[in-house]
């Protein structure tokens, strides 16, 4: 029988940092919650909000497989391999730090506010190699059925990550539904929904609600109203 | 009561230098920092850990090593990996262990 976790959104973490707002699903920075630690391989799920012309500085990562989705706004992502890009809605990043990288990350909008969703997900093995991707998606590919934007293959579709995890975006009009058939024995997903209202088999979640479920190969997921989602299928032992 | 001591090994040096300060802004806490296994095996003979915090970089053989001699110095030692190599889960590692 599926086993099953709500996190309502208000439950979440919360940092100010005056240019910084960040919900945190997990224990992160400050954040300590031991009833929040992770979700099998899922470390981190960050909902963060950066203000117009600001951002992180340059900063370490070891050993962390870090996936950002843009949201809303451009994020310009600089890091100690010369990689300089900006990553937009509609774009997805996705960075291994293994031995060890440096990277900043800034809003260069000076007008414009950026949310994006930092996710963070246990790699597989230590001490690979740092690398970093990043793809634009085809928005369309996600209306009204599920779009794969990450997994663990190179030659798949989205990204890929040092995981045997599977992440899916989808923007569900009112009424539409689909089954999700987990891709890995052992697995779970984290279900984080963006806006609107899903039910995933009969759990009723609203925005920014996270649900995780396991013990079981598939599940509906039903648009009570015009609603987007975030999937993320991870091993649960890791 | 003193400070909690701990050991951090991370072979990569800026990430070190980052996880010690990180570490050394809680007043209960204090880190010290190396990067080679001489330096690892030298230090926790002279000084009491409470813990030791694996970063980035050690190689299995290494730490098989290391993990190994803490052990029969000290069979409390806590050993605890370290992922992400900033703040952002540091924290969080060091509590959940403590709390134990």
């Amino acid at each position: 029988m599926a086993q099953t976790i709500l996190h309502k959104a208000e439950t979440r973490g919360h940092a100010s940092h005056g240019w910084l707002n960040s919900y945190h699903s997990f224990s992160f920075s400050s954040y300590y919650n031991p009833d929040r630690m992770n979700f099998g391989a899922l470390r981190v799920l960050n909902d963060d909000t950066v203000d117009a012309g600001m951002g992180f500085g340059t900063h370490p990562h070891d050993n962390m497989e870090i996936i950002s989705i843009p949201l809303e706004g451009d994020l310009e992502h600089k890091d100690s391999m010369n990689n300089v890009a900006v990553i937009k809605n509609g774009d997805i990043q996705a960075m291994s730090a293994g031995t060890g990288i440096y990277h900043s990350e800034y809003n260069k909008d000076r007008a414009h506010r950026v949310k994006f969703l930092q996710i963070w997900v246990y790699p597989d093995k230590k001490n690979v190699e740092p690398r970093y991707d990043q793809i634009t998606l085809n928005l369309e590919d996600r209306h009204n059925k599920l779009q794969q934007i990450l997994s663990p293959n190179p030659d798949d579709e989205g990204v890929w990550i040092h995981r045997n995890a599977w992440f899916h975006l989808g923007k569900f009009d009112k009424c539409v539904s689909a089954e999700y058939n987990l891709k890995a024995k052992g697995n779970g997903v984290y279900v984080f929904l963006l806006s609107g209202d899903v039910k995933i088999n009969e759990q009723l979640l609203n925005t920014r609600d996270g649900f995780g479920i396991w013990d079981t190969d598939k599940f509906t997921i039903t648009a009570e109203t015009d609603a987007e989602f975030l999937l993320m299928e991870v091993p649960m032992k890791f | 009561m003193g400070k909690v001591e701990i050991l951090v090994i991370c072979r990569h040096e800026g990430i070190l230098q980052t996880v010690v300060r990180l570490i050394n802004n809680n007043p209960e806490w204090h880190a010290t920092g190396v990067v080679t296994d001489d330096e690892a095996l030298a230090t926790f003979n002279r000084e009491p850990f409470k813990l030791v915090l694996l970063g980035s970089g050690i190689e299995k053989e290494s730490e098989d090593k290391l993990c190994a001699a803490f052990k029969i110095h000290s069979p409390e030692i806590i050993i605890v990996q370290h992922y992400g190599g900033g703040s952002g889960l540091l924290a969080a590692e060091i509590f959940e262990v403590l709390a134990r």
